[in-house]
């Protein structure tokens, strides 16, 4: 006769420890693909909560499995005939038996959701970049201001507490008339017969009395607390060569690199502006969706974006209250009576920018070596300044990472 | 439980016990665990045996199951049956009354086909296997606990035994004999005494050639697991982690062999069980719905159940005069036996069977059921069911110069999957510590697949 027994786990989840390693492993893996990822996403404009959804491959364990070209069976209707077509490639999981064999080749994906602020902290992560954010903290303090927090005894006279040491003088005038009124109590009590010789005696203390004057211990100081007053307010130009020559994969580059520079600088920030310039021969400034959407046709002065972008941080991102990050993407088709004025410009915003950089977008393995970017390295020997090179998405991230390791210097 | 008692089932269980061994059943005592739903998965995801040692391959199982089941993808088995004596099954206490007695029926099937089938007899210790798992578990925890090896070490060494744990003997229930045996086995088949019947010997004898015996395997190997435990290069621990992994896929190897088997003897029983059982009308009614759900077609798939159950129920109708024929088959078959034998063109009809073929990106059908192509069918099953769809990998030499593994596919026209096959030499190339190749074909051309010390991957024509 069979046993029964009603099993309670106690709300004990056994497979909680496993799980968590596995959600290890898949966080592991989202940061491997991220550099893929985020350049999918919008640039601005997303909230930080904003979730998004990402497919991951899941954690595949591997077996020795085989591979297309098996045959297999199934049942069907009764009205198959040879050389039917059963499916495509889908249909390759089924028909295999037991699925404990764990021969499963289909691609699994998963769908995570994660929020924009999370795939930012997994990216940062990834890069390995710790020391910065300190090192750009420190440089980030250009106010400094004194907090009152408190009295010490000790100090340097500016800081003097007049109201507090007044009332230190005060409390201690209080303590003394009150032990001064017990002791003649007492001594009223005990010593009439010689209150003729003890009023002689005191007639100096009570001249004394009137006066009561400051003493060391009544002074008290203002304990400070130095603040370091953060620049809280950035910005961040985008320059874009949108001429003929800059078509959608470029752009595409571009958009992911400026999403991440824009995801890093918030990062640091409390308030972040974007600014977008659009130039070819002349620059105008933009919206987002004009800046990576409309394509323009014909030449290429690089100075024009710079001019403008000059001109927008003279006008409104004065670089005493802001932290300016501009950075420019092109193709590095600039026309050569152009190059002198643009590395004048070059200079001119490293002057104001607390980082500057310039992305050579080259798609493919054919480049032709940009006389602007030559020009650049030869010319621009500020230590804000930085150059990109990227030719493919993967590219981005390691592009990213030397920028701000320049940043860091 | 809302509308019946323990109670009452215990009285439902009473009354199938009875008929089961009215009909012969022979199982081992049977302890029935009433659980929830979340406990159901978490013994989904570990095969039965909460003791069982972590490793976050079971984390995803579970979170896959769940996700399944959530998008009602997969329905949760009405039960799950441990191959152990005393017999553990768990019941889903959310059920309907009529679900738990055909699920009762239904495990007294496995129960039986545990206790007879030839190849659990052999393979598999059924008083052991709590213990065995419990005793795997604390061995593992104790590793992982142990400070001189830690977490990521111990999954280290399961993720990589994990991706050949099928890879062990096939032959259930053979033991290992040492290579002095194999040896002298060897020598006596080629050096034959005359036999003393020389008409029944053939007239011409292929020489033999004497295999080497100074090689490291004497014959081709496919118990990777047990040839890299024996002679890699391994501490104690790591050894002890492998064995670990071997021991559980040897008990699971008769479930894997018998699975049309086993879910079909138990889906016959629970139908004769239950129709036994004269119940009232409205559970009669839900009986049929269930059972029908479980044994149905898959369409451009295999139900187990539906084949094994098919097959079951034709040999009981042929055989009604020789009421033991059918016990005799659950005693002996496997899967690829019990179809080849069984699955006649009858069925095969019946049931619609076709085999298909990959055709560049398309599957196209190649041979049905008729009285041309149902045997193509039957062989193209029976070959692919249990064991059948996992390629045969074997040990062919271990060259001890430059402490290489040579690996070999044995090539039965069925490709591997390469990308597939890199990873998982990769992980072989990580237990060994050293030079891994696989030889194998890749359309119909001798190919070598090499994995060097830096776990790079290459292939090459052999």
């Amino acid at each position: 006769m069979a046993i029964f027994k009603e099993y309670g786990s106690g709300g004990k989840d056994r497979s909680a420890e496993d799980r968590r390693r596995h959600r290890e492993l898949v966080e592991e893996s989202i940061k491997k693909n991220i550099g893929n990822i985020i350049a999918e996403e919008s640039i601005i404009g997303q909230s930080k909560d904003k979730k998004i959804k990402i497919p991951i491959r899941s954690i595949k364990e591997y077996h020795f499995v085989y591979g297309k070209n098996k045959s297999g069976t199934a049942s069907g209707d009764g009205d198959e005939k040879r050389g039917d077509k059963v499916g495509e490639d889908k249909m390759g999981k089924k028909g295999q038996g037991d699925g404990k064999a764990g021969n499963e080749e289909g691609e699994e994906i998963y769908e995570t959701e994660i929020t924009i602020e999370e795939l930012v902290k997994y990216l940062f992560d990834d890069l390995n970049l710790p020391d910065i954010d300190k090192k750009k903290m420190a440089e980030l303090e250009s106010i400094k201001s004194l907090k009152k927090i408190g009295y010490q005894r000790k100090g340097i006279p500016p800081r003097l507490a007049k109201r507090r040491s007044a009332v230190e003088k005060i409390k201690r005038k209080q303590a003394y008339l009150r032990s001064m009124k017990e002791l003649e109590d007492d001594d009223i009590q005990q010593d009439e017969a010689a209150e003729e010789v003890v009023d002689g005696i005191d007639l100096p203390d009570k001249q004394e009395f009137r006066r009561f004057p400051f003493m060391e211990d009544d002074l008290r100081y203002h304990r400070v607390r130095v603040d370091h007053k953060r620049d809280f307010n950035a910005v961040v130009i985008c320059i874009m060569d949108v001429s003929g020559s800059m078509d959608q994969t470029k752009k595409y580059l571009a958009r992911s690199f400026y999403f991440l520079l824009y995801q890093f600088i918030r990062l640091k920030y409390a308030n972040v502006e974007v600014a977008f310039v659009a130039h070819t021969t002349t620059a105008k400034e933009v919206n987002e969706n004009e800046f990576f959407h409309r394509g323009e046709s014909g030449g290429t002065y690089i100075s024009s974006g710079y001019e403008k972008a000059l001109e927008i941080i003279e006008q409104r991102y004065n670089p005493v209250n802001w932290n300016i990050y501009a950075f420019h993407c092109s193709d590095g088709d600039n026309w050569t009576e152009d190059n002198k004025r643009a590395v004048e410009y070059a200079q001119k915003l490293c002057g104001v920018c607390n980082l500057f950089g310039y992305g050579e977008i080259v798609p493919g393995y054919y480049s032709s070596s940009s006389t602007i970017k030559y020009e650049f390295q030869k010319h621009v020997k500020t230590k804000n300044f930085a150059i990109v090179t990227m030719t493919k998405k993967e590219d981005v991230l390691p592009g990213l990472k030397k920028l701000l390791e320049k940043e860091g210097e | 439980m809302s509308d019946y008692s323990l109670k009452e089932i215990e009285q439902w269980n009473e009354r199938i016990e009875e008929i089961a061994r009215d009909f012969g059943l022979e199982y081992y005592e049977q302890e029935f665990e009433i659980c929830s739903y979340e406990d159901m998965i978490c013994y989904e995801t570990y095969v039965g045996m909460p003791s069982h040692y972590p490793h976050w391959s079971y984390g995803k199982a579970y979170e896959k199951t769940k996700t399944l089941h959530k998008y009602n993808l997969s329905g949760l088995p009405y039960e799950m049956v441990i191959n152990s004596d005393p017999c553990i099954a768990y019941l889903m206490k959310d059920n309907t009354l009529l679900l738990q007695v055909l699920t009762i029926a239904h495990v007294y099937g496995h129960n039986d086909f545990f206790k007879n089938n030839r190849l659990f007899k052999v393979g598999t210790r059924a008083d052991y296997t709590v213990e065995m798992f419990k005793n795997h578990a604390s061995r593992v925890r104790d590793y992982i606990a142990d400070p001189g090896i830690g977490y990521k070490r111990v999954e280290r060494i399961l993720d990589a035994a994990h991706s050949i744990k099928f890879h062990t003997s096939r032959v259930i229930g053979e033991k290992r004999v040492s290579d002095s045996e194999k040896i002298k086995i060897l020598l006596e088949r080629v050096q034959k005494p005359k036999s003393e019947y020389p008409l029944l010997e053939p007239k011409e004898r292929k020489e033999e050639a004497l295999p080497d015996f100074k090689k490291i395997p004497i014959e081709p190997d496919e118990d990777l697991l047990w040839f890299i435990s024996a002679y890699g290069r391994l501490t104690e621990w790591e050894r002890d982690i492998i064995n670990i992994v071997r021991e559980e896929t040897l008990y699971f190897l008769p479930q894997i062999e018998t699975k049309i088997m086993n879910e079909g003897w138990a889906s016959f029983w629970h139908y004769t069980i239950l129709n036994k059982l004269n119940l009232p009308q409205n559970l009669h009614m839900e009986f049929l719905k269930r059972h029908n759900q479980v044994i149905r077609p898959h369409p451009g798939g295999i139900n187990p159940y539906y084949i094994g159950f098919k097959i079951f129920e034709d040999l009981k109708n042929k055989f009604s005069n020789d009421p033991k024929k059918i016990f005799e088959v659950r005693e002996l078959e496997r899967d690829q036996s019990f179809i080849r034998r069984y699955l006649t063109q009858e069925l095969c009809n019946e049931m619609n069977l076709f085999e298909y073929v990959k055709v560049g990106n398309e599957y196209i059908i190649s041979e049905v059921s008729d009285d041309s192509g149902w045997r193509k069918v039957r062989d193209t099953l029976a070959a692919s069911v249990g064991m059948g769809s996992i390629p045969v990998i074997k040990i062919n030499e271990w060259v001890q110069k430059d402490n290489t593994l040579v690996l070999e596919h044995q090539y039965d026209g069925r490709e591997l999957e390469l990308s597939y096959a890199y990873e998982t030499l990769k992980q072989v190339a990580n237990l060994w510590d050293g030079k891994v190749m696989l030889e194998t074909f890749i359309e119909n051309k001798r190919k070598v697949i090499i994995c060097d010390e830096q776990k790079k991957v290459v292939m090459a024509n052999a």
